[in-house]
């Protein structure tokens, strides 16, 4: 069976304030992918464009941005699925790849955030989840997260210190990421000072500090056919394994809220297809879009035993020199969370790390990596798997 | 409600309804009344909260409203300390998940209960009232 290829990445840096527009945004992740794979905008067949809606003005960005990248008479196509959306364009680009559509396709994420206020902001994403039944009551992500924190700490004993742990981990790395927008430390005592930036409550039991910032950021994937990569690029790396999945949007729907089960249910899909098992991973970038959600990530891509995510994290085995190394760039707790580039710059990471090119934070000779991305509260899950060979 | 008017009864639903016209408005007439109401599937019995037009078993829109009653366990619960835009009046609010074993239902803990109270699987009702700007509502409170 042939297999699907990536043959480039990048990203732009992930700021607070973008000081340009979105196609100049994109044009920034768009470069150092093209220059990564060495080749030129006539080599690509087809684009998909990525984003969350109602950030910022535009409608259907894929022809603007198209436009911008000299992509044109190519077609583009726009994918959405909130905070998860490249990694649902990398699927749509591995399909179309496939398929024998089209030999090479770019995924292109984006996400201007700063044009709005927080509070806009947290309206926007709020209007993600159900409008109908839940908005009304005044949603917001940091809430909902929270709610799945109380359940994990009900059902488990995770404490405090255990999410702490997390953003400490996330904000060892955050420095070294000279793409990332946070790149200052984090430490324990920072989240007992209960009146600062990191203790101080959003949520409870979220704090400042269990949250990833909003972050203006694009990022660029180029996807190709087993032949094409071979004739285009020396250093290849290979789609293994992909799995996908949805939830009831309203937390009524959900069996459970100390997990997420589109995460569950696309680790076993893409483990199934890539022929693999947890434990073969050797580098992972998981959706920590809070604390929380880094501690039910090792347990539903079982890294951990359920209700062992917290064991894990104060163990330390998820550090850049542990068993198995997560969101060594950051994450999106320190590099930032440009919603629809944040799929693409997970993908970005694990793609240097297999290559060897991750620098500083560059793990011991992985073979295999996975990235977890999820949109919305475990309403959309992706699981991707790539490896060298 | 004259059928030439549009029935957008919806729009007093929450502190900010996002929402104005929907099928299942009579929601709101209940509301109105003190009852919380989910839906029945006539033809295949199954319950769905939030209540809908239509049934994706049966593929029927034969629909009948039961009354939410009785106490259910608190699944988890947050008390917010910031709100979206729209909502800063309602802080400090907490929102929450209540099972009542046949359905959960998503909504606000009542102001009357301090958060400090709150425990998961605790017993709690849902109660019919009015937010702080006057729109229909409903919250969780001790049972």
């Amino acid at each position: 069976m042939s297999k699907v290829g990536i043959i480039g990445v990048g990203q732009s840096k992930f700021v607070r304030t973008y000081p340009g527009s979105v196609r100049e945004l994109a044009f920034e992740g768009f470069k150092e992918a093209m220059q990564d794979a060495q080749i030129g905008v006539d080599a690509i067949d087809a684009t998909v464009v990525c984003s969350a809606p109602e950030y910022d003005k535009q409608r259907s960005p894929a022809g603007v941005i198209a436009e911008y990248l000299g992509l044109n008479p190519q077609p583009t196509f726009y994918a959405e699925s909130l905070c998860a959306s490249s990694s649902t364009g990398l699927k749509l680009a591995y399909s179309l790849v496939k398929s024998g559509l089209h030999d090479v396709v770019m995924v292109l994420g984006f996400q201007i955030m700063s044009q709005l206020s927080s509070a806009e902001s947290q309206e926007r994403m709020g209007r993600g989840a159900d409008i109908q039944w839940e908005s009304p009551f005044g949603t917001m992500m940091p809430a909902y997260y929270a709610m799945h924190a109380q359940a994990h700490m009900a059902k488990y004993g995770t404490t405090l210190e255990d999410l702490a742990a997390v953003r400490v981990k996330a904000a060892t790395y955050g420095p070294l990421n000279e793409k990332g927008v946070f790149r200052k430390q984090i430490t324990m005592e920072q989240f007992e000072e209960t009146e600062g930036f990191v203790g101080g409550p959003v949520a409870s039991p979220l704090r400042g500090g269990d949250c990833c910032a909003n972050a203006d950021g694009s990022s660029c994937i180029i996807v190709a056919s087993e032949d094409k990569a071979k004739a285009l690029s020396s250093k290849p790396i290979w789609i293994k394994g992909l799995g996908s999945a949805s939830a009831p949007v309203n937390m009524a729907g959900r069996d459970q809220l100390h997990g997420l089960a589109v995460a569950q249910q696309s680790a076993q899909q893409a483990y199934k297809m890539a022929g693999v098992t947890a434990q073969d991973i050797d580098v992972a970038e998981v959706h920590d879009c809070f604390t929380i959600a880094e501690i039910m990530a090792y347990e539903n891509l079982g890294f951990a035993k359920p209700g062992e995510g917290a064991a894990l994290i104060r163990s330390k085995e998820t550090y850049k020199e542990g068993r198995i190394p997560v969101n060594v760039d950051g994450g999106l707790l320190s590099k930032g969370h440009p919603i629809g580039a944040t799929g693409g710059s997970q993908i970005r990471t694990v793609v240097l790390q297999l290559r060897g090119e991750a620098g500083e934070i560059q793990v011991k000779d992985p073979a295999i990596g996975l990235v977890h991305n999820i949109g919305g509260v475990g309403l959309y899950g992706h699981v991707t798997i790539l490896g060298r060979d | 409600m004259a059928k030439k008017e549009i029935d957008a009864r919806f729009n007093k639903f929450g502190t900010v309804s996002f929402t104005d016209v929907t099928r299942v408005n009579d929601f709101i007439d209940y509301l109105e009344q003190g009852k919380l109401m989910g839906a029945r599937c006539k033809t295949c019995g199954v319950k769905f909260f939030p209540p809908r037009a239509d049934c994706y078993h049966s593929l029927d829109s034969d629909m009948e409203w039961f009354e939410v009653t009785g106490a259910g366990k608190l699944v988890s619960y947050s008390a917010l300390k910031y709100a979206p835009s729209g909502f800063k009046a309602d802080l400090p609010y907490t929102i929450a998940l209540v099972d009542f074993g046949d359905f959960k239902v998503f909504g606000r803990i009542d102001g009357s209960v301090p958060s400090d109270a709150l425990k998961v699987d605790m017993n709690m009702k849902a109660v019919v009232t009015e937010t702080k700007n006057g729109q229909l509502t409903y919250t969780f409170q001790k049972a």
